[in-house]
C-alpha cells in the first residue's frame, strides 16, 4: 500500500494522483501498475513520473474503479503492484509522440526519457479544448501540436488527421502512440504505409496484469506480459488491432 | 525417447498441459501455446450462458503464489464452440462447469464435430456458488453427471479439489461412473486480508490459492489417488519447472497441468519438455510412463 501525497485536477474529469514509491518512480515509459482502491475496485494504470522519487497516475473517471481512484484524497492508502510490461524502442532521429486523452501519460514519460526536445514532436489529441492535458509540461519536452475534434483548440480534426499531415512531411524516423484503439490503429496504419517505424502502447481490460488470466489478449499476444508496447507490424499481424475487442465474458466484438 | 504420451485415450504431444482458467480466451493464444510445447490445452470452464465474473480485484499475490476469484468469467459454451469452429486445427480439451447432468450433456453436444479430445468437468472451483466444489462435494451428483456424459459418448476427465467432503469419495464416484481420468487438484479455497484497510484483497472475499504454495498438497493428493485407484491422474497444482513436473509423475501422475507458472511465460512448456527429456535420458527411460513406474 502507498499513501497518496497529492491530487491535482487536469480537466473536469481527469485527475493526477501522486504518491511516493521508489519502484513505481523507476517504471519505464509504457509500463503499468495494477492499482487497488480498497472497496472501490482495481484497474491497470500507466505510471507517470511525479516529483523526484515519486510517481503518479492520471485517471479519467468513467467506470466504477476509475471513479473510485479519481475520488481518493491526499493521505489515503491505495494498493499498487507492478510495474508490469515492456517499454518503447527509442530510435534515432526525429520522433513523433502522439497521445490521445490519458494516453498522453506514456508519451510524456517517453519524452522525458528521450530528453532531447529538439528531436521530439508531441501530438496531443483531444475531443475539445478543455480535455487537453499536460500542455505546459509537454512544451518543455518537445514541439507541441494540438488537435481537437471540434477545432476549439489547435488544429481541427482527429489526431489521426494531424499525424497524417506530420508524417507526410517525411521528417520522422519513428512514431509512438497511445490513446483510444481506433486512433492508434489509424496512426499505426499511416506510419506503416510510409515505412516509418511505429510502436503503440495498448490498453485492454485486465484482471491479473501478469499473463495468467488472458483477459487482455489480442490475437495470440497478451497486452500485459508481451506488451504493452508492440511494433506496428506485430499489431497488424494480430488481425484484431483496432478491429476486435473482448467484453468481460471474453466474447470477441467489433469496435 | 518419447515425450508424447497417452492419457485416457487422449494423445498428448508432451506431458505438460495448460490448466483450465489460464489464458485461453483467443484460439490464437491456444495455438501459440501448443506451438510452444504444451501437450494439450484446456479451456476456461465454460457455462451454458456467458459469465462476466467478479469485479476486480480478482487476483492478488499471496504466500508466493496467487489468490484468485475471477468468478468463472467465460464466453459461454455456445460462443466458445463457434470460436473453435472458426479456428480448425486447434484441439482444445473443453472444461465445463454446471450444476446438473442435462446441462453438462447439452453443453457437450455443442462441440460435436469439433476437435475436443475430452471434456474436463470443473467439480472444484472454490469461489462460485452452486457449481464447482459444491457439485464435487456431492459424489452422487458427480456420478450422475459422469454417467450422462459417458452415455453421450464423450471422454470425461473429472477435475477434483479439496472441498468440504472427502475428495476421494468424488474420485471414487467419477471412476465408478466411467470417467476416463481425474485431474487433481484445483486451487485451494483461501483468503487474504489487507491489514491497512481491513478489507479482503479480493472483491469476492474468498478465492482459490494457486502456485508453489499448493504443490505439496497436490502431490499428496495425486499419490493418495494413484495408490488407491486405477483411474489415470493428471497432476495439477504449482508446477513451475521440470522438477515439479517430474515430482508429480513420480507421485503417480500420467501427465501434469501448468497454470499459474504459464503466466507471462509461454516458454514454460518447452522448458519442462527439455528438462524431462534430459532426466529420462539420464535414467535410461524411453517413455513418460517409466518415470511414473519408477517411484
Amino acid at each position: 500500500m502507498v499513501r497518496v501525497t497529492g491530487v491535482a485536477d487536469e480537466t473536469p474529469t481527469v485527475r493526477t494522483i501522486r504518491f511516493e514509491d521508489p519502484g513505481m518512480a523507476a517504471a519505464l515509459p509504457g509500463q503499468f501498475a495494477m492499482v487497488w482502491v480498497p472497496g472501490g475496485g482495481e484497474l491497470p494504470m500507466s505510471v507517470m513520473a511525479g516529483d523526484p522519487g515519486g510517481a503518479a497516475f492520471t485517471v479519467r473517471r468513467h467506470g466504477p474503479a476509475s471513479t473510485a481512484l479519481y475520488g481518493v484524497d491526499r493521505g489515503d492508502l491505495i494498493g499498487v503492484r507492478g510495474p508490469y510490461g515492456n517499454t518503447f524502442d527509442v530510435r534515432e532521429g526525429r520522433l513523433l509522440l502522439a497521445g490521445g486523452g490519458t494516453g498522453m501519460v506514456p508519451m510524456m514519460r517517453l519524452a522525458m526519457r528521450v530528453a532531447d526536445p529538439s528531436r521530439v514532436v508531441i501530438l496531443m489529441g483531444a475531443r475539445t479544448a478543455p480535455e487537453v492535458i499536460f500542455e505546459r509540461a509537454a512544451a518543455a519536452l518537445g514541439d507541441v501540436v494540438i488537435s481537437t475534434d471540434d477545432g476549439s483548440r489547435g488544429e481541427e480534426g482527429t489526431a489521426v488527421d494531424a499525424a497524417r499531415r506530420l508524417l507526410g512531411s517525411g521528417r520522422f524516423s519513428a512514431a509512438y502512440v497511445c490513446g483510444p484503439e481506433p486512433m492508434m490503429a489509424g496512426i499505426v496504419a499511416e506510419a506503416r504505409s510510409r515505412g516509418v517505424f511505429v510502436q503503440a502502447s495498448i490498453e485492454r481490460p485486465m484482471k491479473c496484469g501478469v499473463g495468467i488470466c488472458g483477459s487482455c489478449c489480442m490475437g495470440d499476444r497478451l497486452v500485459c506480459s508481451d506488451g504493452t508496447v508492440f511494433d506496428g507490424d506485430r499489431l497488424a499481424a494480430t488481425g484484431e488491432f483496432g478491429a476486435i475487442y473482448r467484453d468481460k465474458a471474453g466474447i470477441a466484438r467489433r469496435y | 525417447m518419447g515425450l508424447a504420451t497417452r492419457v485416457a485415450g487422449i494423445d498428448l504431444a508432451g506431458p505438460a498441459m495448460l490448466a483450465s482458467g489460464i489464458l485461453g480466451i483467443s484460439m490464437d493464444v491456444f495455438r501459440r501455446l501448443l506451438d510452444s510445447g504444451a501437450g494439450a490445452v484446456v479451456s476456461k470452464s465454460l457455462s451454458a450462458e456467458p459469465r462476466e465474473g467478479y469485479p476486480n480485484p480478482t487476483m492478488a499475490e499471496a504466500a508466493g503464489g496467487w489468490l484468485n476469484a475471477v468468478g468463472l468469467s467465460n464466453p459461454g459454451a455456445p460462443n466458445f464452440a463457434n470460436m473453435m469452429r472458426g479456428a480448425p486445427g486447434v484441439p482444445v480439451v473443453v472444461s465445463l462447469v454446471g450444476s446438473d447432468p442435462d446441462e453438462f450433456v447439452s453443453m457437450a453436444r455443442l462441440f460435436e464435430g469439433l476437435e475436443v479430445p475430452a471434456f474436463e468437468l470443473n467439480l472444484s472451483c472454490p469461489h462460485v456458488e452452486k457449481v464447482g466444489l459444491e457439485v464435487g462435494d456431492d459424489p452422487e451428483l458427480v456420478s450422475r453427471i459422469v454417467r450422462s456424459l459417458k452415455g453421450a459418448g464423450v471422454r470425461v476427465i473429472a477435475k477434483v479439489g479439496l472441498g468440504s467432503s472427502d475428495y476421494l469419495g468424488t474420485v471414487r464416484a467419477a471412476e465408478d461412473a466411467g470417467a476416463d481420468a481425474v485431474t487433481a487438484i484445483n486451487t485451494v479455497r483461501a483468503m487474504s486480508i489487507d491489514v491497512h484497510s481491513g478489507r479482503p484483497v479480493l472483491s469476492n472475499g474468498f478465492g482459490g490459492l494457486s502456485g508453489p504454495p499448493i504443490r505439496p498438497i497436490a502431490v499428496r493428493c495425486v499419490r493418495e489417488i494413484t495408490s488407491r485407484h486405477e483411474i489415470p491422474v493428471i497432476g495439477c497444482g504449482g508446477v513451475s519447472c521440470w522438477e515439479d513436473a517430474a515430482e508429480f509423475l513420480l507421485a503417480g501422475a500420467s501427465a501434469v497441468q501448468v497454470g499459474t507458472a504459464a503466466g507471462g511465460n509461454p516458454g514454460i512448456f518447452a522448458e519442462i519438455n527439455s528438462g524431462i527429456s534430459s532426466y529420462m535420458e539420464r535414467r535410461g527411460y524411453s517413455e513418460i510412463s517409466e518415470v511414473r513406474r519408477a517411484a
